[in-house]
């Protein structure tokens, strides 16, 4: 009688032979995944594949920068070990990491008040900035998103211990920055909450506040006291100009913010499978990058104890060999340049098609994505009819778009919309 | 007022540290016994030839990319490395309840194993769950349990000081006390740092305790091959346990067999009751990597599975270059122990010999080791813990003879 009243889970201690893992869900599919898998059945031949976040070139094939051969090359004859790295990865990697988003002439590289370490590609280094909030920051454990935002930061923030909160950020009516609800609702987060900003090509909406915007949030932002989070996934590939997209993250910290900074150079350099990043603590003084440097490693090692070393090498070869680095600097504005014609082709082939909607955000948003501001039902209607693949929220990556496919998207959208 | 002025400075990582300080000493005749990694007889680190061959390959194949991987990794890398340990023939493979997670290195593979446990292991909260590791173990075993959120971290008997081998009794002893459902961390070979293994028949009663009392195994394998030079022998408890019914977590590593140490190729192998059980735990583990790291890198997965999957090239690895290493630390160790042996050196020194892998645990005290390093620049971990591989036939003479004089001068 008493064995049927314990729990599921006592059953299976006690009865040899049934599994451990009865009680393991079975989880949620990945909605982004989904959008590929379902691409790869649909055997229409005009179908579009417009939720991958990678960039395409103009046939539509993964694009491996020049620049990239070349420094494998350059790598590969130079024939070296394959010992560890320190827990803080490639020093050479840091120090020019750290360069291209604070700048050369940052005051903080040059008082030594910033620690960057090496990290498994973005994700990596929002964990790891996420775990260092979680067990070092003394403020609220809330982090404070745009709304939307990356769907990833969510669980990393949460499975770091932090608990999220959102502030206004899009405006479906406009599809531009609601920039009086952001200021609204960041005047009422609590002191020295975290808040976490994308520095550039918000992903997923690709609305970017506009300079003068930035700065009425910078005030706000040290009037609350809050800690700034900038996560740069896409510094260069934005406007095609490595200065211009991190703008927002020099200009915070000549105004006296201390930030952590997550860099990614899956996008920029075109290193998505060699999980390339860096996360940075802006501190007061060298010595405090010291003590918060000590406690990154603590946190770091029972992860994966020291991070790969061939994506690494490669974006250290480019940023530190001059011929590289310029070639690097032009191709990724070619690449953020591909993205920006695409986006000026949709607008116009919407208009040719007869669309009386304003589609002027297209051109306006910024980046790899575009929020379309199509509602699900639409998007439904163009996968269904039109085998083009986006995800629900009317997300779609311009990186799939190609000078072929845009006037078929073009018609597809006017159709759902007209 | 900074938001960090309260951070203290942590301790450095020893074994790093360790290293640190061998760099700093300028003495002649400085040998550096700590870090884990192959060295040659000319004390350099060694790229394999097979994993030169393989890399020049794939960065003169123009059709590869730097696309991002699945979540839970190349799939090829992971059937193939599931394949070595439990064996070609493996019947769980057969039976399709077999899968796996690429990591990063063996400590992400740990690491991804255990975040999953805590969360899904036995119940939805494994918080307060044991988790027992050896006394002594790798020194990061705790942390990544600790991270992974598992709040009840304790030791069980392994290594006996008295008479420098396993305390088999002891550990026995652990498992029937441990509470049901507790998980244990187990050294497949090789065991980290004392190179002291249980043989056959111990892993047989380790196994019947276990299964008796329902506890859960979770293998850290980080020296296949490189143990006893035979993929095989390394992998025999392992495929014991398989054959024995037991669900189990294999977390391993190619950081010592392949050499890749900087390229972090792990593999987090599951074995499941079947594959409905299976299908459900990746899927938990993929929602874990996401959080994590995303994706795992590509370069070293490439390399080991193309080695993996080419049967010249597997042979080229395994019978030449795995070899090679495997009996250059055998050879190591034969010369120490007769060395000291020669020397009378006080003691008996047959554990030398009886200890398998890249780790020696000497029996050197504290004390000891400290009169190592500072008066003959013999570096080594405070256990008494050596690296094989950091003797070689133009220092060993005076490493033995060191050991001599420190055990002869320091009680």
């Amino acid at each position: 009688m008493t064995l049927l009243c314990l729990p599921c889970r006592s059953l299976n201690v006690l009865f040899h032979g049934v599994s451990w893992w009865g009680g393991v869900q079975m989880g949620p599919p990945d909605p982004i995944l989904g959008v590929s898998e379902a691409f790869k059945k649909d055997s229409n031949p005009k179908k579009m594949n417009l939720g991958v976040g990678a960039y395409r070139d103009d046939q539509g094939k993964p694009f491996v920068l020049s620049c990239v051969r070349k420094a494998e090359a350059l790598i590969s004859a130079k024939q070296m070990d394959k010992e560890y790295l320190g827990i803080t990865g490639l020093a050479d990697f840091n120090k020019s990491c750290a360069k291209l988003a604070l700048g050369a002439d940052s005051e903080v590289l040059k008082s030594g008040r910033n620690i960057t370490v090496q990290t498994i590609s973005g994700t990596g280094s929002l964990r790891i900035g996420a775990n260092f909030l979680s067990r070092f920051h003394g403020g609220p454990r809330d982090v404070y998103l745009p709304k939307p935002s990356w769907g990833n930061h969510t669980p990393i923030f949460k499975d770091a211990g932090m608990t999220l909160k959102a502030y206004r950020y899009y405006d479906p009516a406009t599809c531009g920055f609601d920039h009086s609800g952001a200021l609204e609702d960041i005047s009422k987060i609590p002191e020295q909450s975290v808040i976490m900003l994308h520095a550039c090509a918000h992903n997923p909406t690709g609305v970017d506040p506009r300079p003068e915007q930035w700065k009425e949030i910078s005030d706000l932002v040290k009037k609350r006291n809050l800690l700034v989070f900038f996560d740069m996934a896409y510094q260069g590939f934005a406007s095609g100009d490595i200065d211009k997209d991190a703008w927002a993250v020099r200009y915070f910290i000549e105004q006296g913010h201390n930030i952590v900074l997550s860099q990614s150079f899956a996008k920029n350099m075109g290193l998505y499978g060699e999980r390339v990043g860096g996360f940075t603590v802006v501190c007061n003084d060298a010595e405090e990058a010291k003590r918060v440097e000590s406690q990154l490693k603590i946190l770091i090692r029972p992860i994966y104890s020291n991070p790969p070393m061939n994506g690494a090498r490669i974006a250290s070869t480019i940023l530190n060999t001059p011929e590289l680095y310029s070639v690097w600097l032009g191709e990724v504005h070619g690449m953020a340049n591909r993205i920006i014609k695409m986006r000026e082709q949709l607008e116009a082939g919407l208009k040719k098609e007869g669309s009386t909607r304003d589609w002027q955000h297209v051109i306006d948003q910024i980046g790899m994505f575009c929020f379309t501001g199509l509602k699900p039902e639409q998007v439904e209607r163009l996968t269904k009819e039109f085998s083009v693949y986006m995800t629900k929220d009317g997300r779609i990556s311009m990186a799939g778009v190609t000078s072929g496919n845009v006037g078929y998207l073009a018609a597809g959208i006017h159709a759902v919309t007209k | 007022m900074s938001i960090f002025s309260e951070v203290p400075q942590a301790p450095p990582v020893a074994v790093f540290k360790l290293t640190a300080d061998f760099r700093e000493d300028s003495h002649p005749q400085k040998v550096n016994l700590g870090v884990g990694a192959y060295r040659t007889d000319e004390c350099q680190p060694w790229v394999l030839p097979v994993v030169k061959k393989v890399e020049r390959l794939i960065v003169e194949d123009s059709s590869l990319n730097h696309e991002y991987l699945p979540i839970l990794g190349l799939p090829e890398f992971r059937s193939a490395s599931s394949k070595v340990a439990l064996g070609d023939d493996s019947p769980a493979i057969k039976e399709n309840r077999v899968g796996a997670v690429q990591a990063l290195g063996g400590t992400g593979a740990l690491r991804i194993g255990g975040e999953f446990l805590r969360r899904w292991y036995n119940g939805t909260n494994n918080t307060a769950t044991p988790i027992y590791v050896s006394a002594p173990t790798w020194e990061n075993h705790n942390a990544v349990f600790a991270d992974a959120g598992f709040k009840d971290i304790r030791p069980y008997h392994y290594w006996d000081g008295a008479k420098k081998g396993l305390d088999i009794s002891g550990l026995l002893d652990d498992l029937e006390k441990a509470p049901e459902a507790s998980v244990f961390v187990l050294h497949a070979c090789a065991h980290n740092p004392t190179g002291t293994d249980p043989t056959q028949d111990e892993w047989k009663q380790i196994a019947e305790v276990m299964k008796r009392r329902n506890l859960f195994v979770f293998f850290d394998s980080a020296y296949q091959g490189f143990a006893s030079g035979s993929l095989d022998k390394d992998a025999w408890a392992i495929r014991y346990f398989v054959s024995e019914g037991f669900e189990l977590f294999v977390a391993q590593s190619f950081s010592k067999n392949f050499g890749l140490y900087n390229e972090r190729v792990g593999n987090l192998t599951v074995v499941a009751k079947d594959n409905e059980n299976l299908t459900r735990i990746l899927s938990q583990m993929e929602k874990i990597v996401r959080t994590t790291w995303s994706n795992p890198p590509s370069q070293g997965a490439r390399i080991v599975s193309k080695t993996l999957n080419c049967p010249e090239l597997f042979a080229e690895w395994y019978v030449g270059n795995v070899k090679t290493m495997a009996d250059r630390v055998l050879l190591m160790r034969d010369q120490l122990k007769a060395k000291l042996q020669a020397l009378g050196t006080p003691g008996t020194w047959d554990h030398i010999t009886q200890q398998i892998g890249m780790f020696s645990f000497t029996g050197l005290n504290p004390k000891q080791v400290e009169y190592m390093i500072k008066e003959k620049h013999v570096y080594l971990m405070a256990s008494g813990r050596i690296n094989m591989c950091g003797l070689t036939s133009k220092n060993i003479d005076y490493v033995a003879q060191s050991i001599h004089d420190t055990v002869t001068s320091v009680q």
